[in-house]
């Protein structure tokens, strides 16, 4: 089967920076891959060039075999989740109105929607207490479930996660490392996952890609990495994250 | 889990929550109409007045006349100044309004001193206007004495003045600065200018009484004039300039009701208008000054039965409220996509917030006199309404745009991410977030409104405006407090039913 997305020369220049250089890159269905690298690389720029934030300058993007182009963009989003750092939750709606806004505006059944919430809330382990709640009255990872609801609603056939954890304290970031690696392997996720920190992407990642600098360094396991690296980039970026976890 | 009724409480919400905004609308609407329908009942004579009190009474005698000849008329009281009478008259929305030929010549016509009635009157002919002859009394600078130290010294005329350099003159310091004033006027009459001192008008007329002056300016039909026993003196060498009193008129004016207005030619002297003047201040009333006019020919009027302070407070109050609420869900309507367009930056951005900003520094009497020659608009509550409107505009245009563009970016990209329409974020994310901000807009929107719906007396179109001028013109605080109170306790009730309108209106996730 072929891949679910498919990079071909796409590049991406802000003013004279360039964030992404021609880049081409394969995504596998029921995969998760984890995008790795220094601060400024362009994982970000990656993920919204898929989900068509951002028009790449050159190359194509295609999504399950055909190409992204404005004209469907709002079809496309519809099949793709998008998580991001600090939860980007609407404040006015409640924690159920912001999981439940496109099935709504959709006009899907009442009751189809009433059973989704309870499966996500069981798959996320949220309390259906809280639902009531508005963003400003739940915890961090409270708040990072409930993105991740709003994001799985429609059962996309895609997840883009850019850096959800980041924000959140060691123990609550442990905690949702292990609930979403059971949440990708259960729904057999099509996931992309933007992590700054290697233990995480090693443990969500079936497979790695390593970018410095627009580029991508390397692609495979963290075996992969660190036993046949590409290049002195991956030994010194594998090197500086284990250091940092010794110190 | 009852997610199903929860949900529905939440979408009845909603539906009031556009109810709230929806009902505003159809009452414009039904009002507009209503407007209309009893601005384009035409029928009677317009007359206008300036406010000041000579202008009201004139106004209101004509208005008597008519009456007695049968003809309907409308007094519009104290309209604001010459521009706006002018302009009302030469498009055809008043019938007539009592001037003075020294403002036609100076003001009107812009025609050098010594033009001849007879060339006025052509010129004003090329703008549809007739021009009666003089009603009888010339209002202009005069020099008043007290009666008795003024047959002391034998003084009559200005030029008695030249032997009498002991007299104290008190001058108010616009005369003494004006360059037709007091120092060209001692120059032509010769007069001794070493006991000269400036004085405040009102206190001129009590250093008067009490001996400490003994020569001040005045307008040679000021009611003071007559309240004090004062004498005028005769300006023998011609000094100042000629206000004779005339009725300009629309020359498609029925040949009656000319007729009239010529009937009241020279049926006034000087004498007599401050007469009338003082009846009018000492009663607050001008129909009653105009009364006194008609007592010496034959028919007195029955006294009509007298609107009651209520009856008007409330005809003042609601029509204030209809001037500032139409105008407010004007700016609404129109503000906050301005607004929505503005939050995008760019050129468009530029030119709007810069629009929206420059009509805020017009002073009101320009944009009244602006809008008055434009047929749709003229002298009806319309010409209020639109200038309260543009006022009204920029505290939504801004506040719209500033509560769209302080939304954070994840929330705005979130937005886009999920796949919601850019109408639906607009309407189901965007608003709501900037509800705070764009409902703050409103309210600072309608409390500059009821303050500034006053100007709407300028024009004659009435609100709270109306006892404020007549109050101030009359010098009456009691009438200024009748339409300043009840303008205070509305800014104040605005405030508080929009505190409460924030309860029901802004998403109670962005009030926690
Ligand atoms: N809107 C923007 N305008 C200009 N430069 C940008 C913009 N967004 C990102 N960049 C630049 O592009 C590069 C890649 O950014 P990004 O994809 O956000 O990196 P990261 O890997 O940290 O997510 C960085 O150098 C960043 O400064
Ligand atoms: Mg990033």
């Amino acid at each position: 089967m072929s891949a679910l997305v498919q990079l071909r020369g796409v590049s991406k220049t802000y003013g004279s920076a360039a964030a992404l250089h021609p880049t081409d890159l394969a995504f596998e269905r029921g995969k998760t891959t984890v995008l790795i690298g220094p601060s400024g690389c362009g994982k970000s720029t990656l993920l919204r060039l898929i989900i068509g934030l951002l028009e790449p300058d050159a190359g194509t993007i295609q999504f399950d075999g055909a190409p992204i182009t404005p004209a469907h963009t709002a079809e496309l989003r519809r099949r793709v989740g998008y998580v991001i750092q600090d939860g980007g939750l609407f404040p006015h709606l409640t924690a159920r109105k912001n999981v439940l806004l496109m099935s709504t505006h959709l006009k899907r059944p009442v009751a189809e929607m009433d059973q989704r919430l309870a499966e996500l809330c069981a798959l996320t382990r949220f309390p259906e207490t809280a639902l009531d709640r508005y963003p400003l009255e739940l915890s961090g990872g409270q708040r990072q479930r409930i993105s991740l609801m709003r994001a799985l609603a429609l059962s996309p056939e895609l997840l883009l996660l850019d850096e959800p954890l980041g924000a959140l304290d060691p123990l609550v970031r442990a905690a949702l490392q292990k609930d979403l690696k059971e949440i990708f392997a259960r729904l057999k996720q099509t996931a992309i996952l933007v992590t700054h920190d290697l233990a995480e992407a090693a443990y969500l990642g079936d497979e790695i890609v390593l970018m410095t600098e627009g580029r991508v360094a390397q692609i495979g396991t963290l075996e992969d990495l660190r036993a046949k690296p590409a290049s002195a980039f991956v030994t010194e970026f594998i090197n500086a994250q284990r250091a940092l976890v010794l110190t | 889990m009852n997610a199903g009724t929860r949900s529905g409480g939440l979408q009845t919400a909603e539906r009031f929550q556009r109810a709230v905004w929806k009902a505003p609308l159809l009452g414009l609407l039904a009002t507009l109409c209503v407007l209309r329908a009893s601005t384009s009942l035409g029928e009677p004579i317009l007359v206008g007045s300036k406010k000041f009190t000579e202008s009201y009474v004139l106004a209101e005698i004509a208005k008597r006349a008519m009456e007695e000849a049968g003809i309907p008329v409308e007094h519009r009281q104290g309209m604001g100044g010459t521009i706006i009478l002018w302009e009302a008259l030469r498009t055809d929305q008043i019938g007539f309004y009592p001037e003075y030929t020294g403002t036609i010549g100076e003001e009107i016509l812009k025609a050098p001193p010594s033009t001849s009635t007879a060339e006025m009157r052509a010129k004003l002919e090329r703008s549809g206007v007739g021009m009666t002859s003089d009603l009888g009394f010339n209002n202009t600078y005069a020099l008043v004495m007290q009666r008795a130290v003024a047959e002391k010294s034998h003084i009559q005329k200005i030029s008695d003045l030249r032997n009498h350099p002991e007299l104290r003159f008190g001058l108010t310091h616009e005369f003494l600065d004006r360059r037709d004033g007091w120092r060209p006027l001692a120059d032509k009459y010769q007069l001794p200018t070493q006991n000269v001192s400036g004085i405040d008008h009102g206190l001129g007329y009590a250093a008067l009484r009490n001996g400490s002056i003994d020569v001040k300016d005045a307008y040679s039909t000021d009611a003071k004039i007559g309240e004090n026993d004062l004498v005028v003196l005769q300006d023998d060498l011609q000094f100042f300039p000629q206000y004779r009193a005339v009725f300009l008129y629309r020359l498609t004016l029925p040949p009656k009701a000319i007729a009239v207005l010529r009937s009241l030619v020279g049926t006034l002297d000087e004498n007599q208008m401050i007469r009338l003047n003082a009846e009018a201040e000492r009663t607050k009333n001008y129909a009653l000054a105009a009364d006194l006019y008609f007592q010496n020919g034959a028919s007195r009027q029955q006294p009509r039965a007298g609107e009651t302070l209520t009856h008007k407070l409330i005809r003042w109050t609601s029509r204030h409220l209809e001037l500032a609420g139409i105008s407010l869900l004007l700016s609404i309507i129109v503000g906050i996509p301005l607004g929505i367009a503005a939050s995008r930056g760019g050129a468009l951005g530029q030119v709007i917030l810069g629009v929206t900003s420059a009509v805020q520094t017009i002073p009101s009497l320009a944009l009244l006199a602006l809008l008055v020659p434009v047929p749709f608009f003229g002298i009806s509550p319309r010409t209020a309404i639109a200038a309260l409107f543009l006022y009204g505009l920029l505290p939504i245009v801004r506040n719209t745009a500033t509560g769209l563009q302080d939304i954070a970016q994840p929330v705005r990209e979130s937005a886009i991410a999920l796949g919601l329409e850019p109408a639906a974020r607009l309407w189901k994310i965007y608003l709501p977030i900037a509800s705070r901000s764009i409902l703050g807009g409103i309210k600072t929107s309608a409390v500059i409104n009821i303050g500034t719906a006053t100007l709407a007396a300028l024009i004659g179109a009435g609100g709270l405006g109306e006892p404020i001028l007549s109050g101030l013109n009359l010098n009456d605080h009691a009438t200024i407090l009748q339409g300043a109170i009840p303008a205070a306790v509305l800014a104040l009730l605005v405030q508080w039913s929009f505190d409460l309108l924030d309860r029901i209106l802004i998403p109670k996730g962005l009030r926690l």
